[in-house]
């Protein structure tokens, strides 16, 4: 268990830059979730940490010591690969207790004392049965928990996993959430889990950071990225479907985004008139409904493009034009409206949160 | 062509009516002829004639039975050839697996890093392989060459030797001028084939041994090596197969002597055979030889079976 602190770590390769300058803490036992598109630079992160691989310039301490220039072996972490990485020749049994065998030998285990701490571990994870079965005789949760034995049967300080679930199915996938907060819930070992997917990152971590090009966009708790996104990446790449991003006009008591009309809450003070902005609606704050509804405050009338149920919800793309434009949106359909494709409705947003971004910088000017 | 439309041939009533067996032996049957012809045929042929005396320089042409084969048993130089071949064989091809192995091992490490010096290096190894064996044993003969020759030169130069040793003249050297020659020549061959089965070993294995804390030995012992196994394998009997038969290498460097110190089986072979024309003694040599192959070859396969079964 350890607190792990990354102080100005940066990668180039050549001239090539892949993790800019990036300063972070993980507290001592906690679920961190590093999240972001592919290419952003998060498992490069992880190889660091793991020391794999090593940095260009910066520090990572643990526990306030400097780890920068330890081999991996000398750091205690274990670490899940997305494809689990398990050795193909060994049995189940083999690959859990490979670890424990190639310690030097003056601090080896007893080989039985090894067989118990395999038990052990099979036992947590339930994978008694398998002991003795290859890797390529076993499903692909199988070898999941099997590459999870292996990362904790040294009982590390640090446990990093590299997008561990992204080759399991959706079922699959969502027990085995289930179970990793289970078992970090038991062990509480300080935890750091990449993922490109933010509805596993949204669930799973403690805190997470949000990683684009290399760069820390935001970190924070959950909810608080998704309430408060710092800036326009941020908003359009937490939370499905994604936040409908516009280019819009500031006025004095409206916000207009082409055909949109958005009424603006009257506790903002009035800022530049006619001044530019890109505002965010996240789609659950849109309400699609027929077009005879009076009721409600209507933003704006559309035309049906796409329509996507995910359960409770029908999401509901809706174009919407005017003479000189035409925008499309994500909403949801107001509770019993089933619209189709072609369908004229209206659009509205009474409660909806307003985020508005600075076009340019792409930071939050602010919300309302 | 599947099932079905089998099956539509059949009920269709199409030109010919023949089961699914027949026609298999029908679609194997001009591979079948080719290899009868050019293989199976030579060794009935030799099989043949290893059981008959056959002289044609006194005219004598008899069948003898197994008579050639109880001379075999009590032929000296048989069994001194055997143990030379042996020898040979134990001698080069552990050079040749330990030495490869290293070669494929560096340019695998190698490889990882640059590129194009890499396939510099693939050509240079490579090299003496692509080389007849005439021709290189006709060099390594010019470098054992006792007065003149650029070894003797070397070792008298670095102070190592007192004075002048004639490698292929001398029964204790020669043989082990073979084996140097021979190791020269193939060791690319066992490396490029070992660089390829370190190419199939995936790169994500060695960094989750590096984090599980196993050191660079432990890496190779325990994932390279088991997961190399097939090709080693492999390795092993091309080149035990090689070395077994092996006859340009050393005839042209030492033509079997000084005396009869470095007569391989094959060259005892073609001596009886082209030397002296004893065709029948010299059929029943080869086919001795091809024995002693299959059976290293049964050995090492069933090795390969036994990892097989195990990894399995």
């Amino acid at each position: 268990m350890a607190e792990v602190r990354i102080e100005l770590i940066e990668k180039r390769i050549g001239q090539k830059p892949i993790l800019l300058p990036l300063t972070l803490t993980v507290h001592d036992g906690e679920f961190f979730v590093l999240v972001g598109p592919s290419g952003c630079g998060k498992s490069t992160l992880l190889s660091l940490l793991a020391g794999l691989d090593q940095p260009t310039a910066g520090r990572i301490l643990f526990d306030g010591s400097d780890v920068t220039d330890l081999e991996p072996r000398e750091r205690d972490v274990a670490l899940v690969f997305q494809s689990y990485a398990l050795y193909p020749h060994m049995t189940v049994r083999q690959n859990m207790a490979f670890p424990l065998t190639v310690v030097p030998r003056a601090n080896r285990l007893a080989r039985k004392r090894i067989e118990e701490e395999v038990h052990r571990v099979a036992g947590f994870l339930g994978l008694l049965a398998l002991l003795d079965r290859r890797p390529r005789e076993l499903s692909g949760g199988q070898r999941q928990r099997v590459a999870l034995g292996r990362a904790l049967i040294r009982k590390p300080r640090l446990f990093l996993l590299d997008e561990p679930l992204s080759n399991l199915d959706a079922q699959l996938r969502a027990s085995m959430r289930a179970e990793l907060l289970r078992l970090h819930k038991e062990l509480k070992v300080t935890t750091i889990y990449v993922t490109h997917d933010q509805t596993e990152a949204m669930t799973l971590g403690d805190r997470l950071a949000v990683l684009n090009q290399g760069r820390i966009q935001q970190i924070g708790r959950p909810h608080d990225i998704y309430a408060a996104p710092a800036n326009l990446f941020v908003a359009g790449f937490m939370g499905y479907p994604p936040m409908n991003l516009l280019s819009a006009r500031l006025g004095m008591e409206s916000i207009q985004a082409g055909p949109l009309h958005l009424t603006r809450p009257p506790d903002r003070p009035p800022t530049d008139q006619e001044q530019t902005l890109t505002v965010g609606l996240r789609p659950e704050d849109i309400s699609v409904e027929p077009i005879s509804d009076s009721g409600g405050e209507r933003a704006g009338f559309g035309v049906v493009r796409l329509t996507e149920p995910s359960g409770p919800t029908l999401w509901v793309t809706v174009e919407l034009k005017d003479h000189n434009e035409a925008i499309t949106i994500i909403g949801s359909a107001q509770a019993g409206f089933t619209p189709k494709i072609g369908d004229g409705v209206t659009v509205s947003a009474p409660r909806a949160t307003l985020y508005l971004f600075d076009p340019t910088t792409g930071q939050r000017a602010g919300s309302s | 062509m599947n099932d079905r439309s089998l099956t539509k041939m059949k009920k269709s009533g199409g030109p010919v009516h023949l089961s699914e067996r027949t026609w298999g032996y029908l679609f194997a049957g001009p591979a079948f002829a080719l290899v009868s012809l050019i293989a199976l045929a030579p060794i009935a042929a030799a099989l043949w004639l290893s059981l008959r005396q056959q002289l044609p320089i006194f005219g004598i042409d008899e069948f003898v039975g197994i008579r050639n084969y109880l001379q075999l048993w009590g032929d000296d130089r048989f069994w001194a050839a055997c143990r030379t071949t042996l020898y040979f064989t134990a001698l080069s091809v552990s050079a040749e697996l330990l030495l490869g192995f290293g070669f494929a091992l560096l340019l695998n490490r190698l490889s990882d890093g640059a590129g194009r010096g890499l396939r510099w290096a693939h050509v240079m190894i490579i090299l003496p392989w692509a080389i007849p064996t005439v021709v290189s044993a006709q060099i390594w003969a010019w470098l054992y060459q006792p007065d003149y020759g650029l070894l003797n030169y070397l070792l008298h130069a670095a102070g190592v030797t007192g004075g002048r040793i004639d490698w292929l003249a001398d029964p204790d050297w020669a043989i082990h001028a073979a084996v140097v020659m021979d190791v020269w020549k193939t060791t690319p061959f066992a490396a490029l084939l070992l660089l390829a089965g370190l190419k199939t070993v995936p790169r994500e294995l060695y960094a989750a041994a590096r984090v599980d804390g196993a050191g660079a030995w432990e890496q190779f012992r325990r994932i390279t090596l088991p997961l190399l196994m097939p090709v080693v394998v492999i390795v092993l009997v091309f080149r035990t197969m090689d070395a077994v038969r092996v006859f340009d290498a050393v005839f042209v460097l030492t033509g079997g002597g000084p005396g009869n110190s470095t007569e391989t089986l094959s060259i005892y072979a073609y001596k009886t055979l082209f030397q002296t024309l004893q065709f029948g003694y010299g059929s029943a040599l080869a086919t001795a030889m091809f024995v002693l192959a299959a059976l290293l070859s049964m050995l090492y396969l069933a090795l390969l079976r036994r990892h097989v079964q195990e990894s399995a």
